[in-house]
């Protein structure tokens, strides 16, 4: 009970925020069930994260290979569900030495760990077009909640582009190498393209 | 006792001789050891002590400078030959000068480098870098100049080493004793201050 009338407030606060800015948004009715149903995470995305170090600066870089899939639920944004899964392989950063430093088993050990898997356990609605993503983070064996904040960026007839950015602890992964002269904060910012499957 | 004499050295110059030798040995042998490790892990960790043991010598180093040129040089044995004199001094002056220019080179390779990993010393405090040219060729110029020279330099150590072993085993003069108490064992005496 309590859950639901968090949602139909959620909704109907959103909805008339929403008419009060006279602009589209996400979570309208129109608009929720315009964009619900099932995606493929395409590999336009992008999945880029820093690792800031003490002084300024940090490492920043990207995964080349991914992919997920992602249902959106119109009628209860709560059960909608988010599948991801990257490849640590493909980390690239524009520097030889750190990407295989990154690969070997002092951190991600992609030889043994070839995945790093998110699965969502949550999907809570935070503002018209943002939502909380928590979910399970699995890498290199160890696996803890995440969580990730999107935001509706774009959407057409058959595909969707959320921006999500979070931060991770990779000390909760076995991957603390490095600290404190490299942040235990990994930051993901992230542009997820969803193709209608 | 803290302070150099014509005849003896002070505790002060005594310390700065044995805490500064004993690192520099140390970071021969971790400088030694850690580009040969496989374990990425391990080998992170002991560059960044090699780093932090490298900033502390050279600051070290310059304290002694100052404390050296504060204070009076005791006067050589009469045991020494002339010859033995002017070797000794040379390799004073280069191991003096090792004290700086090692640590500096190994300064400019975490300068130089495109990883540009900070360096932190101790975890405590973080070193800027060198305002030098950052390039994969530059950071393998200043890593064979500071390996090279670091080596250099250890084999004037062990010289080093050997003539005090020399004289104390052989000679069995105080060169060597001189150096590990504040007093001169034969002159038992005390020292005008």
């Amino acid at each position: 009970m309590e859950t639901k009338h968090a949602i139909l407030s959620a909704i109907s606060g959103a909805s008339i925020a929403a008419i009060v800015a006279l602009t589209p948004t996400f979570v309208t009715a129109d608009t929720l069930s315009d964009v619900a149903g099932r995606y493929r995470i395409q590999p336009s995305s992008r999945v880029g994260f820093t690792v800031s170090q003490v002084g300024g600066g940090g490492i920043t870089g990207d995964f080349k290979k991914f992919s997920g899939v992602f249902a959106l639920n119109s009628s209860d944004i709560k059960r909608s569900e988010i599948d991801f899964t990257l490849y640590p392989e493909s980390v690239s950063t524009g520097e030889a030495r750190v990407e295989s430093f990154l690969k070997s088993d002092a951190v991600f050990d992609s030889a043994n760990f070839p995945t790093i898997t998110f699965k969502s356990t949550q999907i809570t609605q935070t503002s018209s077009d943002t939502a909380q993503i928590s979910g399970i983070l699995t890498a290199r064996g160890k696996s803890s909640p995440a969580n990730f904040q999107a935001s509706l960026a774009d959407h057409g007839k058959n595909t969707i582009t959320f921006h999500v950015q979070g931060k991770l602890l990779r000390s909760r992964y076995g991957m603390d190498v490095g600290t404190p002269i490299y942040s235990n904060v990994v930051q993901f910012d992230m542009t997820i393209r969803g193709q209608r499957s | 006792m803290l302070r150099n004499s014509k005849e003896s050295f002070g505790l002060i110059s005594i310390l700065f001789h044995w805490i500064i030798g004993l690192i520099f040995i140390g970071q021969i042998a971790l400088g030694y050891l850690m580009v040969r490790v496989s374990d990425f892990t391990l080998q992170f960790n002991l560059y960044q002590w090699h780093k932090s043991f490298g900033f502390l010598v050279l600051g070290l180093s310059t304290l002694r400078l100052l404390w050296k040129s504060a204070n009076l040089r005791p006067r050589d044995p009469a045991t020494l030959s002339p010859l033995e004199r002017v070797a000794a001094h040379g390799a004073h002056v280069i191991l003096y000068l090792s004290l700086f220019v090692v640590p500096l080179t190994g300064w400019a390779i975490a300068s130089s480098s495109p990883l540009r990993i900070p360096t932190f010393m101790f975890d405590l405090v973080v070193i800027p870098s060198l305002p030098i040219a950052i390039s994969d060729s530059a950071e393998a110029f200043w890593s064979a100049s500071h390996a090279w020279l670091a080596y250099l330099s250890a084999a004037v150590a062990m010289l080093h080493i050997l003539a005090a072993l020399h004289h104390h085993f052989w000679k069995r003069d105080t060169i060597l004793l001189r150096m590990l108490a504040p007093r001169a064992v034969r002159n038992g005496g005390r020292h005008a201050t």
